[in-house]
């Protein structure tokens, strides 16, 4: 039973990160290719910017995705498709142990529709509520010296996600009121509590250069949200779809 | 809708506890894929270059 989830939860995760890297490499790649062509055109590029050189397939620039052209562009779009998958194997493999945890305990006893309440939940916990505090940015927004501290706050805003839902539906259960409304309203206060707390005292990060096109980050900003909105929505119905059909295979 | 309504038995917590074995591996995964410049993967920034467009478009922060 463990092994059949888990192992679905590696395959819908695979198949789900594939079609979300489908969206990003359509919807989101013209928007990562408008950000690193300012960041070449910059004048005072991140170091000795040779402007207007191909990127990644120069010599020598600044920092990160160009540094001596250890992956081109080309690779760097193909390598979309490996990121989202293999996100999708590793989150898709962690769900299907804590669906296997929550099945019949928490949630509705319903596998399909506990698999898709779950699935929102993931999203809402570790896409929605960090991104809401530090937001995707594209390339040529952010101080390299900046990444492992930046990195560091969106693990512990995930990690509050995580926490704060835990804490929502623990509430939720231990409260004695029989009113739905009512332990609704005491697991939704109990979630928000510390969600509201994290996004009010982590420290604000604010390093898009001046002069950065606010339509273009914005535009990046849905494209990244909708990534996510798009994995999570196709591992949420394909994993319930999986669990399906599995059963009737049995039966 | 019917037929999805068999009522789930929990799966005894002691038959989940060997699989979260696989929690660190997977996280380690994650890890590579969102974050690691080398300090684990020891490619130096090939990984980060490789899953470069994926970071910035799964939301995590990249450079
Ligand atoms: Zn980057």
């Amino acid at each position: 039973m463990i092994k059949t989830l888990l192992v679905r939860g590696l395959l819908v995760g695979l198949l789900a990160g594939l079609v979300a890297g489908a969206f990003a490499f359509f919807l989101g790649e013209p928007h990562v290719d408008s950000a690193i062509a300012l960041e070449e055109a910059a004048p005072t590029g991140h170091a000795s910017g040779e402007p207007g050189h191909d990127h990644g397939e120069g010599a020598s620039e600044g920092h990160g995705h160009g540094d001596e052209a250890v992956v081109s562009r080309p690779v760097q779009r193909a390598g979309l498709f490996l990121a989202t998958g293999l996100y999708g194997v590793a989150v898709g493999g962690v769900f299907a142990l804590a669906f296997a945890g929550l099945r019949g305990r928490v949630g509705p006893r319903s596998e399909p529709l506990l698999a898709v309440a779950a699935a929102a939940t993931a999203f809402a916990a570790i896409v929605l509520i960090p991104f809401l505090k530090y937001p995707a940015n594209p390339p040529a927004v952010g101080d390299p010296a900046t990444i492992n501290a930046r990195t560091l706050l969106y693990v512990v805003m995930v990690v509050v996600g995580l926490a704060s839902v835990a804490i929502g539906v623990a509430a939720t259960r231990r409260v004695t009121v029989r009113e739905t409304w009512a332990r609704a309203l005491v697991g939704g206060v109990c979630f928000l509590v510390p969600v509201v707390a994290a996004w009010a005292l982590l420290p604000t990060v604010d390093e898009v250069p001046a002069g950065f096109p606010a339509s273009l980050l914005w535009d990046f900003r849905v494209a990244s949200l909708g990534t996510q909105l798009v994995f999570w929505a196709a591992f949420g119905a394909l994993f319930a779809v999986a669990g399906e059909r599995a059963k009737a295979r049995v039966s | 809708m019917s037929g999805l309504s068999t009522s789930v038995n929990p799966i005894p917590l002691h038959r989940l506890a060997r699989w979260l074995l696989a929690v660190p591996v997977l996280m380690l995964l994650a890890y590579l894929v969102l974050m690691d410049n080398g300090a684990i993967s020891q490619t130096g920034t090939f990984l980060h270059e490789l899953m470069h467009d994926g970071r910035h478009l799964l939301g995590v922060p990249c450079h």
